[in-house]
């Protein structure tokens, strides 16, 4: 795709988010919208670190729901009402980042299927803190200062905090993706022991993409939990939050930065419209749903929705010319191989 | 001559095994070295030991007048001893040249985490990047996946990102193991080349002897992992302990 065809797609993708508020006014409708932008920001924090180290996280929660009670506990402590409760953001993700860095020494000290048990360990430690301790509030959770907005526009200010998450979100996923750090992330995620071989001081550099994520689902946690109100130990720290993050990552293409945005739009709005038919009552069926639709992503769309969509343009922009030679196919002296026909295409096409 | 690498006394046990049993060796500046041995002898766990994958159980690894025993890899290598792998080891999802440039910014320390995200000093990376992939023979593939390369190209790839950082001692790892002859030629070319006008100093470890013997300078034979003799190749292949080692001593001379 041309340069000034993807730029002219994403002013036309950013008008729309910033008018879609003002077209749908209907607050079951931007509610919808401010769900679904938690997800993207969440999906993509998530895949800041997972998607480029191939580190499955499966206690993002642990951020979500620490940030959303850092906000709580400093509002209720401090007396923090209204709209200065929003400045309470970056303590949130300073809580987050912090939370992130004892958690990151011990996980990554491990790999792969243990380091993913560890993660679930350090989920399930800290929703039975949020049961437990009295400054948390037990199983009633907290509440969060009243905000006296008319219900007809409440969303909106939420939705547009909510969208400078999710920009921000997919802007420092760029960043990394393009950067020497996200470069070592990747060789990380390849092969750990060769890139320490290589001189990539492997833990700092997990250690700060953990760090960035955590930071990130903190702060947009916050947000969550005053957009809702309140925050109980089963729904900040929710076993299915992390579930759905890595669903979300993997239908819209796992390590791409526009696939968890896909998947998020797509999963989120999905969820929220279930639960709101009479047949799925209670929400549960949904869930099933989802696992289902999990089944579907992991059997025939491994790589997910981006990845395999590239691959399908790609071939079908160069049919009828050769393939792409496979450098496994030129004999064994690179001297004297023939150059291949065309360089890129396949080869790159699963990349963004 | 000095030894830019020695180790004195490596032991290393694996449970019952003991990989490693009193090694001690010297590589002088400058040569290309060969270590040589029956299989399970130690050799690669030798390696894993210098190059801070594996902690050594007792003994010591120096390079220069510097003790870097235990040192990280990562750490290692900054010191300047790059390794290959047995079997190769390569960044199969990110491009050749993606592979070239891990190894590149490892060298350039970022001075503050603003700079992680900065692309400013990867042009002249890229350059020398390509220059040494032209120097390996595996240019034209700079833009494909890793994955992609054959096995052949696979080594050469390893052998120009180890490259990248300008290594006082590069260790191989069975160089010419599972690569047709045409190519070893071409990896045996470059190491001399590389040792000649850069000075480079090499440790190898590999079976096919015509390689090791035309290349090397002196050889080190390990045996049970222990250094039985070391010398220039000739006196190393006729060594008696050396025949011992590779074709089994005879048994009423060996008490064993």
């Amino acid at each position: 795709m041309s340069k000034v065809l993807k730029g002219v797609g994403l002013l036309a993708l950013i008008a729309i988010v910033i008018a879609f508020p003002q077209v749908y006014t209907n607050p079951a409708v931007t509610n919808y919208g401010v769900f679904a932008l938690i997800y993207v920001t969440a999906a993509s924090g998530w895949n800041i670190f997972s998607g480029n180290t191939g580190y499955i996280s499966l206690g993002q929660a642990v951020f979500y729901g620490s940030g959303a009670y850092a906000m709580g506990i400093a509002a209720r402590d401090w007396n923090i009402t209204g709209t200065t409760v929003f400045a309470l953001l970056p303590l949130s993700m300073a809580v987050g980042a912090l939370i992130a860095v004892p958690f990151g020494l011990a996980a990554l000290r491990v790999r792969r299927h243990t380091f993913i048990v560890i993660t679930i360990a350090f989920f399930f430690i800290f929703q039975l803190m949020a049961f437990n301790f009295s400054f948390t509030g037990g199983s009633s959770g907290l509440g969060s200062p009243f905000l006296n907005w008319p219900a007809a526009t409440y969303n909106i200010p939420f939705y547009y905090i909510a969208l400078a998450f999710a920009a921000g979100t997919v802007a420092i996923a760029w960043l990394v993706r393009r950067s020497r750090f996200g470069l070592q992330l990747r060789a990380i995620r390849d092969d750990e022991d060769r890139a320490r071989g290589l001189g990539v001081r492997a833990m700092r550099v997990k250690l700060s993409a953990f760090v960035i994520s955590g930071a990130i689902t903190a702060g947009i946690g916050a947000v969550w939990f005053y957009y809702i109100n309140q925050v109980e130990p089963q729904t900040g720290f929710d076993p299915l939050f992390d579930l759905t993050l890595v669903l979300m990552a993997f239908l819209g293409g796992y390590g791409s930065i526009s696939g968890a945005v896909l998947g998020a739009l797509i999963i989120e709005p999905l969820t929220l419209w279930l639960n709101t038919q009479p047949a799925f009552s209670g929400g549960s069926l949904s869930e099933i749903l989802l696992g289902g639709i999990f089944l579907i992503v992991v059997l025939f769309l491994p790589r997910g929705i981006i990845p395999t969509g590239g691959e399908l343009i790609t071939r079908f922009r160069t049919r009828g010319r050769a393939a792409i030679a496979p450098a496994t196919a030129m004999g064994s002296n690179p001297r004297t191989a023939p150059a291949p026909s065309s360089i890129g295409g396949g080869a790159s096409g699963g990349a963004q | 001559m000095t030894a830019l690498l020695r180790t004195e006394g490596l032991m290393k046990a694996y449970g019952g095994v003991q990989a490693l049993n009193d090694a001690t060796i010297a590589v002088e500046q400058g040569t290309v070295a060969g270590l040589i041995g029956p299989n399970g002898s130690g050799k690669t766990t030798l390696f894993n030991v210098i190059t801070g994958y594996e902690r050594p159980d007792a003994g010591e690894v120096w390079f220069g007048d510097r003790a870097i025993t235990n040192l990280a890899p990562d750490k290692v290598f900054a010191a300047g001893i790059g390794r290959t792998f047995q079997l190769t080891r390569i960044f199969a999802r990110l491009t050749v040249l993606e592979n070239m440039l891990v190894a590149a910014q490892a060298k350039d320390r970022p001075r503050n985490l603003l700079s992680w995200f900065g692309r400013d000093a990867w042009t002249h990376h890229r350059r020398h990047a390509m220059e040494l992939l032209e120097f390996v023979g595996i240019e034209r593939h700079a833009d494909l996946l890793a994955g992609s390369l054959s096995y052949g190209q696979r080594k050469l790839l390893e052998l120009a990102y180890v490259l990248v950082a300008d290594p006082a001692v590069i260790l191989l790892d069975e160089p010419a193991g599972g690569v047709n002859p045409t190519l070893i030629n071409h990896i045996t070319d470059r190491i001399r080349q590389l040792n000649a006008e850069q000075g480079t100093t090499f440790l190898l470890v590999e079976h096919n002897m015509e390689f090791v013997m035309g290349l090397c300078s002196t050889i080190t034979v390990l045996e049970s992992g222990k250094d039985v003799v070391s010398g220039p190749p000739d006196i190393v292949r006729t060594d008696k302990r050396v025949l011992d080692a590779y074709l089994g001593a005879d048994l009423e001379e060996d008490p064993r």
